[in-house]
């Protein structure tokens, strides 16, 4: 089992300010209850699908904190909802995705999850893994092409990504071609029902980088502040011109894949509690108050406020309409489209 | 519809006219970048982009490693990002492993952002048989792409057109498959009007009038249509010949219109029959002008087997020949 240096007394915040601290804690807190909003709005029968991101808390909003907005580009995956909040997407902006309302960026057309904001530099992705990768890179390539020093890619990926061939494809180019581009893989040890070693036979997944002629770089994505920090070395690699990094976090899936899948055909459930022992989000929460970032009373009303924006956030959401029938035939193209002629 | 901005004109084929418009495009907006296969030294393995790469640099005229599905997802990338890419998978048969890139991202990149992110995007690929390119070098893609809502899908037959095409392409918001015969690549000549000029995409052109029978096609049978339409004349038979040029979206109101005068169809084309270009076109006519009709509608195109194959009897039983289109013509419209 990974340990992490939190328990120690050694307290090394790689220069995030207390105020940074708190915000990454306060991004944990709102995942953990947007993600259980969504799982009970699916058992409410309110929506008919719901992800979620328990284990990937400390992971995300470390990274999230490397993030320059309104500069850098995001390309992520189905399970990044804390990337994407600490980016700049507001909690109503994820309810308007789970209740596929008509304000939703994606126009209630997506699955939930699969967020898009050009005005984040949020890349719109599809539920195909891999995918997107190419798409990063691609625009990766295009902010060197055009000369924007200071600007980066970070594209994420889980653990079963990596056994895609456009994975590698991606890899490749970035590594040829020096691109601003950072490859951030959390790995969570399961591919829906697939464990580790029947993805790989080498589970190191940093270990590839050296394949490509590139840095690669493990950490323990539990920890926030380790994550903050091995993803700003490699964001800020990048947005030096000095090219692409691998960057591995692990960490672990604690619920299902989905409001769809049953995890306990394929594990059982006292792995998962024996698992989250190590759960990120009290385990952060104790170095905070250990350390005096945090008081407990402040811990307390953080919990409050953040519940509250759940609250409001899903009841705004909930309120607004759906798109309507007409908008299916909308922005297949651009103008109106019929593929006769006439 | 053209919109030519010069009178004058050169000479030039199909694969001169690509590397024209292509040259003028990599000129005209520093977004344009080429990235390939063996598009930048080797200058395309047709020299389309010969000397390219000494003109534009390495950073425009991107050399990629042999790997199609990120050519095409790259070039999404960049298109995302504000670029004009023109990617090229090197033979049609090569673009499956790009299949899901084409398909389930540039084609839904629009539609699922809900208009955030578009992906003007040129995919130009060398397609088609008659080369002895067996079975991994002839294939025509159309109809695997044709399904599909998102795409554009181009497929010139003459130089003039591929010019014209090529350059509404490059210009539009969306991405579109460039289809580019290989076999007319030298074969075919035609007067291309100087100066830049935009052909419409989904507009059909009437490369010989005629009254008895309506021929749609594109590409290489395109010309052997018109062969066999110019044999049929001196046998006192009339055959209207239909360029469809674009074949998503395909030109309704030029069909109808051949078809209401003519009263018959035949729709030839080198892809499969099953499910081919052909089907779709059939289709539409018994739906709008089924009382039109004076005959059956017949198309002629491939057997129901995987590819031509690479010895000549495999090719040339695969292939349709302008004897074959002549004879079937007549039988239509002696019907």
């Amino acid at each position: 089992m990974a340990t992490t240096d939190m328990q120690t007394t050694t307290f090394e915040r790689h220069g995030l300010s207390d105020e940074q601290l708190r915000a990454i804690f306060r991004n944990m807190l709102l995942q953990r209850q947007l993600d259980n909003r969504g799982f009970q709005l699916n058992r409410q029968g309110k929506v008919p699908f719901a992800l979620g991101s328990e284990g990937h808390e400390a992971l995300q909003a470390g990274a999230a904190m490397a993030f320059n907005r309104g500069s850098d580009i995001l390309a992520p995956y189905y399970r990044d909802l804390g990337l994407c909040l600490g980016i700049g997407l507001s909690p109503y902006e994820i309810m308007l995705s789970i209740f596929a309302r008509a304000e939703d960026h994606n126009g209630g057309r997506q699955f939930p999850n699969h967020y898009s904001s050009k005005a984040a530099g949020l890349m719109s992705f599809s539920s195909i893994l891999a995918a997107h990768l190419p798409h990063a890179v691609g625009a990766a390539y295009a902010i060197k092409y055009r000369g924007e020093t200071g600007r980066a890619v970070l594209a994420t990926c889980g653990d079963g990504t990596t056994s895609e061939g456009e994975w590698h494809e991606s890899m490749n180019f970035a590594a040829i071609h020096k691109l601003p581009f950072v490859m951030l893989v959390e790995n969570n040890e399961w591919a829906i029902s697939t464990p580790l070693d029947k993805q790989m036979a080498q589970p190191e997944i940093w270990k590839r980088a050296a394949g490509y002629g590139m840095p690669g770089r493990r950490f323990n994505g539990f920890n926030p502040i380790q994550t903050y920090d091995a993803v700003k070395e490699a964001m800020d690699r990048a947005r030096a011109g000095d090219g692409p990094t691998l960057v591995e976090g692990t960490c672990y899936r604690y619920l299902a894949h989905s409001t769809d899948d049953n995890d306990l055909t394929y594990r059982t459930r006292e792995i998962v509690m024996e698992r989250r022992k190590d759960d990120p989000v009290p385990a952060f929460e104790a170095v905070l108050l250990e350390h005096g970032v945090l008081t407990p009373e402040a811990v307390t009303a953080m919990r409050k406020d953040v519940l509250r924006e759940t609250n409001e956030a899903t009841d705004a959401a909930e309120a607004m309409p759906y798109p309507q029938p007409a908008d299916l035939y909308k922005n297949i193209y651009e103008g109106a489209w019929e593929p006769w002629q006439s | 519809m053209a919109v030519v901005s010069s009178t004058s004109s050169t000479v030039m084929n199909n694969v001169e006219a690509v590397r024209a418009t292509l040259y003028e495009a990599m000129k005209n907006d520093e977004r344009t970048v080429i990235l390939g296969e063996d598009v930048g030294a080797r200058g395309n393995v047709f020299l389309i982009t010969k000397d390219f790469i000494g003109e534009f640099g390495e950073r425009r005229v991107i050399d990629t490693p042999i790997a199609e599905a990120s050519i095409v997802g790259i070039a999404i990338g960049m298109a995302m990002e504000g670029l004009r890419p023109i990617a090229e998978i090197q033979f049609a048969d090569f673009i499956y492993p790009s299949y899901n890139q084409i398909v389930g991202e540039a084609a839904k990149t629009r539609y699922r952002s809900n208009g955030e992110y578009t992906c003007p995007l040129v995919i130009r690929t060398p397609y088609g048989g008659g080369v002895r390119g067996a079975l991994s070098h002839s294939v025509c893609i159309e109809a695997l792409f044709y399904h599909v809502p998102g795409l554009k899908i181009v497929a010139p037959a003459f130089p003039d057109d591929v010019k014209g095409l090529l350059n509404a392409a490059i210009d539009d918001p969306d991405p579109v498959l460039f289809l580019e015969h290989k076999k007319t690549y030298r074969l075919i000549k035609g007067e291309v009007p100087d100066g830049h000029y935009t052909i419409p995409l989904g507009k059909a052109r009437v490369r010989k009038e005629g009254t008895q029978l309506s021929v749609v096609s594109y590409g290489l049978y395109l010309h052997w249509a018109l062969d066999a339409a110019q044999r049929l004349e001196s046998e006192g038979l009339s055959v209207e010949v239909i360029d469809l040029r674009s074949i998503r979206p395909m030109d309704k109101t030029a069909i109808l219109n051949s078809v209401e005068k003519t009263r018959k169809l035949l729709v030839i084309h080198e892809d499969n029959k099953f499910g081919g270009i052909g089907a779709e076109i059939s289709a539409m006519v018994a739906e709008e002008a089924l009382f039109h009709l004076d005959a059956p509608i017949r198309r002629l195109a491939a057997p129901d087997v995987p590819a031509m194959g690479y010895a000549l009897p495999l090719e040339e039983e695969y292939l349709s020949s302008p004897e074959e289109m002549a004879d079937t013509m007549r039988e239509m419209v002696q019907f």
